[in-house]
C-alpha cells in the first residue's frame, strides 16, 4: 500500500502534534476549573487567556475579549444569527447567499418556517461570484442580519466580505461571516473591517474537533444562545472546554507562522495539480472563481462520470478527496453550491474537491496525477454517456428523465 | 464512507460484463444524468428459446449502481426471459450481500432496466411509474414515492398503516415526523381530488409517536420467553412483509415478489437448527438465545439468562449473526429484543 495522500483538508485537518502536546496537560494535572478561586483554577485561567490572545492575533481583532469560545463552526453560526435577530426586535429580514454551509442555510429555513422571518438568498453566477446588485437591493432598514461566508467550503471562492460588511453597516444591519474555511488559510484583519460577527472552527486549522469561536465586535448587542453560568463574560454558558481552547490557541499561533507557506507553496501545489489534471484528462474543468479563492482548494468537475465511483477508486489508490455528488451524501441531488452556480448535471455529479494543507507535498500531487487519468478512463468506459474526448454526450433515450 | 460489502466492492472495482454489446437485440435504458444514475442494459436473446445468451451494461452512477448492474447481468445470463423476470431488486441486493438502505434504489434501477430491455425485445415500451422521492425510513430504505403509492392504492390514513404496508417506521421510528408529513400531504391531495373525505385525512400532530412505538414493537415491552414450538404459528402471527399479506388489491405497490430460493418456513427451520448448534456454547456461560421472529432478513432473538444485560450481549448477537449468515448464505441481521 502506498503512503496515504490526504487531500480532504476542507473536511477536516490533522491535529498538529504540537497542538496535541499543548493540550495534554489540561487533561491531567491542569484539570482545574478556570472559574475557581484556588490555584488549580488560576493557572488554567491563564492558559485560556493566552489562547484567546493567540486567536485574536490570527484574526487581527482589536481586543482579546472579542473572542468567545464555542463548540465549533455550527454553534458559532447559530449563535451569531439568533443573537443578531433577537437584539433587533424591529427588524425581521435576513440576507444570505445561496452557497452557505448548512449550518447557516438550515437555520435560516427553520426561522423562515417557524418565525416568519423573510430570508433573501442572494444568487451567484457560474463562477460562484455573488450578485452584488441583488445584494444591494435586498438590504434595507428591515435587515436584522446579513450572513455571508468568507470563503466557500466546496469551491474555495472568496466573497468580498469587507465591502459587503460596509454595505450592511450603511443600513444598520449586523454583518456576520462564516469564516470557517478562511481562518488560517488567508490573512485576516478584522479591526480594519466593519464585520461584526465571525465564526471559525478549530478542526479546519489543524486544531482539535469540537472547539471553535465566535468573534463579537466590541460594542455589539449580543444575546447568548446557551443560558447558564457566567462563562465567557456571560456570552457562552458552560464550563470551558479548556484542553480544546488551549489547542485552538496553539493552532492559531501555528497558522500565523505558516501563513506564508499556505499562500505560496500550498497554492503552488494546488495549481500544479489543477494544470496537470486538465492537461491529462479530457472533458474536465475547474469550478469556482479562479482569481479570488482559497490557496488550498481545487474543485474539478469530470464530465459524464459520477463522483462516488471516482472517490472509491481514489481511495483504493490511497488518496482521500471528497465530492459534491448526490450519491456520497445519500440524497439524490448534487451539491447545492454547484447547482447554485448552474454547473450542468453532466459535470456536477462528477465534481471532486481536492483540498490541501501545509502537510501536503509535491509527492502527493504526483500521486494524484499518476492515478486520476486511469480512473476517469475506467469510469468513462463504463458510462453510457461517454462518446470520446471532446464529443457531445452519447444519445441516450431513457424511459424516464 | 458507505458500508459496502466486499462483494459490492468487488463488482464495482472489477465489474463483469461491462461495455457495449454490438449484437444486442434487446436494450433497456433507464435513469438520467440529472438524477445521478443511469443504466443501459444490452441483451442478446435467442428469439426461439428466449434464453438470454449475452448481457452487457453501461452505467453512470455510484459504486453500488455499477455493482448492481454487473450483478444483474450475472443473475440473468443463461436464463429464459420468464425466469429472468422473476428476479426482484431484492435478489440483486442479496446477490451482493446486501446494500445500504440509501442505495437500494440502485438495485431497483437494475430491475427496471431489465423490464425495459424485455419490453424493447417484444417491441413494446415499458412505462415506469417510478418516482424516486426523498428517503424517509433509513432502517428499511423506504422512500416517499413508495409511501405515496401505498397510501393512494390503499387509502391509508394512519401512520401505523403506512408502517404495515411499507415497513417505513418499523425500526427506530426517528422518521416518524417525516412519515407524518408525507402522509398528511398525500391525504390532503386525495381530499382535493375527491378520493378521500376531509374528516378521514391524517392531520400532522394528531398522534403521539410514543404510543406508536409500543404498537410497532409489541415484543419489546414484554420480555417473556416465547414458545418456539409451532414454527408456522410464528409466521402467521406476525403481520408479514406488509404489502403482500394485506390482500389481493395491492398490486400497485409491488415490484415482483422475490423469487426466493428458500421459503420462509425453510429459512426459519434453518435458523432454528443453527441456533440449536450454538445453544450449548451459550448455555455453558449460563445464557440462552431464543428465536422470536423472522421478518425478511431481520432475525429477532431474545437473549436470556446470563446473556441479559451482560456486557457480552452485543458480542453474542454479533456472533449469532455471523453463524446464521454462514449457515444460510443470506444477509441476515440479528436484533435482540429486551
Ligand atoms: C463553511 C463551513 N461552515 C461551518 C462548518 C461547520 O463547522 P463545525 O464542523 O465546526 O461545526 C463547516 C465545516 O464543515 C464549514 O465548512
Amino acid at each position: 500500500m502506498p503512503t496515504p495522500v490526504y487531500l480532504d483538508n476542507n473536511a477536516t485537518t490533522r491535529c498538529d502534534p504540537a497542538v496535541v502536546e499543548a493540550m495534554l496537560p489540561y487533561f491531567t494535572e491542569q484539570f482545574g476549573n478556570p472559574s475557581s478561586m484556588h490555584a488549580f483554577g488560576a493557572s488554567v485561567g491563564g492558559a485560556v487567556k493566552q489562547a484567546r490572545a493567540g486567536l485574536a492575533a490570527l484574526l487581527g481583532a482589536e481586543h482579546d475579549h472579542e473572542i468567545v469560545f464555542t463548540s465549533g463552526g455550527t454553534e458559532s453560526d447559530n449563535t451569531a444569527i439568533l443573537s443578531a435577530l433577537e437584539a433587533a426586535p424591529d427588524r425581521d429580514e435576513i440576507v444570505t447567499s445561496a452557497v452557505e454551509h448548512p449550518a447557516v442555510l438550515a437555520l435560516l429555513s427553520h426561522l423562515e418556517k417557524t418565525r416568519g422571518i423573510r430570508v433573501h438568498v442572494i444568487p451567484v453566477d457560474g463562477q460562484g461570484l455573488l450578485d452584488l446588485e441583488a445584494y444591494r437591493a435586498a438590504l434595507s432598514q428591515k435587515t436584522a442580519v446579513v450572513s455571508i461566508m468568507w470563503a466557500n467550503n466546496e469551491t474555495g471562492t472568496i466573497f468580498p466580505v469587507a465591502e459587503l460588511a460596509e454595505m450592511a453597516k450603511a443600513v444598520g444591519a449586523v454583518f456576520h461571516t462564516d469564516a470557517v474555511q478562511a481562518v488560517g488559510k488567508i490573512p485576516i484583519d478584522l479591526k480594519s473591517t466593519a464585520i461584526d460577527l465571525l465564526s471559525l472552527s478549530g478542526h479546519k486549522l489543524h486544531g482539535p474537533k469540537g472547539i471553535g469561536a465566535l468573534y463579537v465586535r466590541r460594542g455589539s448587542r449580543f444575546r447568548s444562545l446557551l443560558k447558564g453560568g457566567h462563562q465567557e463574560r456571560g456570552r457562552r454558558a458552560g464550563t470551558e472546554n479548556t484542553p480544546g481552547i488551549v489547542g485552538l490557541g496553539k493552532a492559531a499561533e501555528l497558522a500565523l507562522l505558516h501563513m506564508d507557506d499556505e499562500v505560496t507553496r500550498v497554492a503552488a501545489l494546488r495549481d500544479r495539480l489543477e494544470k496537470g489534471l486538465l492537461q491529462r484528462i479530457p472533458n474536465c474543468f475547474v469550478t469556482g472563481n479562479p482569481r479570488e479563492r482559497l490557496p488550498n482548494t481545487a474543485n474539478i468537475a469530470f464530465e459524464f462520470i459520477e463522483g462516488e465511483g471516482i472517490l472509491l477508486l481514489l481511495n483504493r489508490a490511497g488518496i482521500a478527496a471528497s465530492s459534491g455528488s448526490a450519491c456520497t451524501s445519500g440524497s439524490l441531488e448534487p451539491s447545492h453550491v454547484l447547482r447554485a452556480m448552474k454547473i450542468p448535471y453532466t459535470a456536477a455529479h462528477g465534481a471532486i474537491r481536492f483540498s490541501f494543507s501545509r502537510d501536503n507535498t509535491d509527492a502527493d500531487v504526483d500521486r494524484v496525477l499518476e492515478v486520476m487519468p486511469g480512473i476517469a478512463e475506467k469510469l468513462r468506459a463504463l458510462s453510457p454517456f461517454w462518446k470520446g474526448a471532446g464529443e457531445a454526450p452519447a444519445a441516450f433515450a431513457p424511459v424516464y428523465a | 464512507m458507505w458500508d459496502y460489502t466486499d462483494k459490492v466492492k468487488d463488482y464495482f472495482f472489477d465489474p463483469v460484463n461491462a461495455g457495449v454489446l454490438e449484437t444486442a437485440n434487446a436494450v433497456g435504458e433507464v435513469g438520467a444524468i440529472a438524477c445521478g444514475d443511469a443504466l443501459k442494459l444490452m441483451l442478446r436473446i435467442d428469439p426461439e428459446t428466449e434464453v438470454i445468451e449475452a448481457a452487457k451494461f453501461q452505467t453512470f452512477g455510484c459504486g453500488s449502481a455499477i455493482a448492481s448492474s454487473s450483478a444483474l447481468t450475472e443473475l440473468i445470463l443463461g436464463k429464459t426471459i420468464r425466469e429472468a423476470l422473476s428476479i426482484s431488486n431484492q435478489d440483486i441486493a442479496d446477490f451482493l450481500g446486501g446494500l445500504p438502505p440509501e442505495k437500494m434504489h440502485c438495485s431497483v434501477m437494475g430491475w427496471e432496466a431489465l423490464q425495459a430491455a424485455v419490453a424493447n425485445f417484444r417491441g413494446e415500451t415499458w412505462n415506469d411509474d417510478h418516482v424516486e422521492g426523498e428517503l424517509v425510513c433509513k432502517c428499511f430504505g423506504v422512500d416517499a414515492g413508495q409511501i405515496e403509492r401505498a397510501v393512494r392504492a390503499n387509502r391509508l390514513t394512519r401512520v401505523e398503516e403506512v408502517t404495515n404496508y411499507t415497513k417505513a417506521g418499523g425500526g427506530c421510528l426517528t422518521c416518524f415526523e417525516k412519515i407524518e408529513a408525507v402522509l398528511a400531504e398525500i391525504n390532503a391531495a386525495m381530499v382535493a381530488e375527491g378520493l378521500l373525505a376531509a374528516a378521514e385525512a391524517y392531520r400532522v400532530g394528531s398522534v403521539d409517536p410514543k404510543s406508536l412505538k409500543q404498537k410497532a414493537r409489541p415484543k419489546a415491552a414484554a420480555p417473556q420467553p416465547i414458545e418456539l414450538k409451532p414454527v408456522s404459528e410464528i409466521v402467521v402471527a406476525k403481520p408479514a412483509p406488509a404489502p403482500i399479506a394485506v390482500g389481493g388489491d395491492v398490486a400497485v405497490l409491488e415490484k415482483p415478489v422475490a423469487a426466493t430460493r428458500m421459503t420462509t418456513v425453510q429459512k426459519i427451520r434453518l435458523i432454528e437448527a443453527t441456533l440449536d448448534e450454538i445453544r450449548p456454547f451459550l448455555k455453558r456461560d449460563g445464557g440462552d438465545c431464543e428465536l422470536v421472529d423472522v421478518d425478511g432478513n431481520t432475525v429477532v432473538v431474545e437473549l436470556t439468562g446470563a446473556c441479559v444485560g451482560c456486557q457480552m450481549a452485543s458480542l453474542t448477537v454479533g456472533g449469532v449473526q455471523e453463524k446464521l449468515i454462514a449457515a444460510t448464505g443470506l444477509p441476515l441481521r440479528v436484533i435482540p429484543v429486551k
